[in-house]
């Protein structure tokens, strides 16, 4: 996350923007409901994956990830980008556009409307599958060996 | 060498309709779903992925109902794919101590921070045929209780690092080597090594990785850790001044501690392995842990006495589009070729007395 708390928001909504995917769907009227231009319409490649040798040191290419990216103009100026894995272009559109508004005078708005919900939804996804996780914990015990 | 031919256009036609028809099977059962796939054939939606090179479940998930289920024609299906997309981007580097975690296991230390997590695993399994399956049904999973959360899990490794039994493996600013577009030259370095073996046949690092095991380069392995988990991936575009994170991928990770250096100056010490994959894939990442130490023995002064030691030998094999390629290549016409062979072998026998001459 950067410093500047006001570019960590933003890396906050666009974490939060690319992970919803098919949880966009919902707010693509509202979304689209602009004037707004394509700089970059919604176009399919790849980033190289990389890894860092034993976790933490230098790094490698471990493969290829499919992402869309895309860039919108509001009618009043303000850019909006989207870069998120996989190949769903209205996906790409829907963020770059929620990007885009999130940066203007109804931030408040779409933060409340847009972000929050869809946060606290991927937040609960996360702590379901943590606690599904933790009822696999175990305790090993080890057996005393019959060498003494 | 293979000659070029002309005409059966009708033939392969019929051929690529029939292998369609194959694909479908009996028409009065279901068609198998993309989504089928993708969702209840994970494992090998994984492999599909490491191999071919290219994380998107989906696409993997289409190779696999598009080969009929053989993954190496799925993992070549998805490679051709990959070659037609432009590259955006490289990532950060991806941080693995953040991961969301599905599974954590040591086998070094029986009490560690956060604990052991099992996950969904087949380990413990009995390896009997769950005839409950021929039928089907809801799989409502274990019982849970929703305010469980996961403890921390600091890396295993770093508790010898701590203590100065075993070396942080070192960070460097170089520039990252790609084997995707600079061909590799040996001897490689651990970055092209390890690249490598991340697109590398699961079943050739398994069964290299068991030849150490059984003395052809042994490297005395401890599955150190094994992780499982989603983690986010994060770029830095050119066009931004800040780095975007894309969304999250599921991958594993497996350290290997292994046997111990030192001498002449140096305090006795152990050493590592690294494995890394996508997706849920822990033959894999173990196999390629055990073959990536294997691969340094020059590094630590270690005879060389295996072929998973020898590194020419594993990084020019280890790729299955390229074996599969080369070996499938004996399929196509060598008509002109063998005409010769044919000629001259009867010329050898009809020489008189050839017979002799032939027998050592």
């Amino acid at each position: 996350m950067h410093s500047d708390p006001n570019v960590a928001k933003r890396q906050h909504w666009m974490g939060v923007l690319a992970r919803a995917a098919q949880q966009l769907q919902p707010y693509a009227d509202a979304l689209k409901d602009a004037q707004y231009s394509h700089i970059r319409h919604p176009e399919i490649g790849m980033t190289l994956v990389r890894g860092r040798i034993g976790g933490t040191g230098e790094a490698f290419n471990l493969g290829e990830m499919s992402v869309t990216r895309c860039v919108v103009r509001l009618e009043d100026g303000r850019i909006g980008f989207s870069y998120v894995s996989g190949r769903d272009k209205q996906h790409a559109e829907l963020a770059a556009l929620a990007d885009a508004h999130l940066q203007g005078s109804q931030q408040q708005h779409w933060l409340r409307e847009l972000i929050e919900p869809l946060a606290a939804q991927q937040q609960a996804g996360k702590a379901a599958q943590a606690a599904e996780t933790a009822t696999t914990q175990v305790e090993f015990f080890t057996l005393v060996r019959g060498e003494d | 060498m293979y000659v070029a031919v002309k005409g059966g256009e009708r033939a392969i036609d019929n051929a690529h309709a029939l292998l369609a028809k194959k694909r479908r099977g009996a028409t009065d059962i279901p068609e198998l779903t993309v989504d089928q796939v993708r969702e209840q054939m994970p494992f090998a939606v994984s492999r599909v992925m490491s191999e071919g090179s290219l994380y998107d479940p989906q696409l993997a998930a289409l190779a696999i109902k598009q080969a009929a289920g053989d993954l190496m024609e799925a993992i070549f299906l998805l490679r051709a794919y990959r070659t037609t997309l432009p590259r955006f981007a490289s990532s950060m580097p991806i941080d693995t101590s953040a991961m969301q975690l599905s599974r954590r296991i040591s086998a070094t230390f029986k009490d560690l921070p956060g604990g052991q997590l099992l996950g969904p695993t087949y380990d413990y399994t009995h390896r009997l045929l769950d005839f409950a399956l021929l039928a089907e049904g809801e799989q409502p999973g274990p019982e849970i209780d929703p305010q469980a959360a996961i403890e921390k899990c600091p890396r295993v490794l770093d508790f010898l690092v701590d203590e100065g039994l075993m070396s942080r493996d070192g960070d460097s600013s170089a520039a990252v080597p790609d084997i995707t577009r600079e061909p590799l030259e040996f001897p490689a370095n651990r970055a092209q090594r390890l690249q490598a073996l991340a697109r590398g046949d699961e079943g050739f690092l398994l069964a290299l990785s068991y030849s150490t095991q059984r003395g052809y380069g042994r490297n005395h392995p401890f599955a150190g850790e094994i992780r499982i988990g989603e983690l986010e991936v994060w770029i830095e575009p050119e066009e931004l001044d800040f780095a975007v994170p894309l969304g999250d991928i599921e991958v594993t990770e497996c350290e290997m501690v292994n046997q111990f250096i030192g001498g002449k100056g140096i305090e006795a010490q152990f050493t590592r392995g690294y494995g890394l994959a996508f997706g849920y894939a822990e033959r894999k990442a173990m196999g390629m842990a055990l073959v990536d130490r294997a691969l340094r023995a020059e590094e630590f002064g270690e005879e060389v006495q295996g072929p998973a030691q020898q590194e020419e030998f594993v990084l020019a094999h280890c790729d299955n589009v390229e074996a599969a390629g080369f070996v499938s290549h004996l399929k196509l016409p060598h008509y002109v070729d063998f005409q010769s062979e044919l000629e001259l072998i009867r010329k050898l026998r009809a020489q008189p007395g050839s017979q002799q001459e032939q027998t050592p």
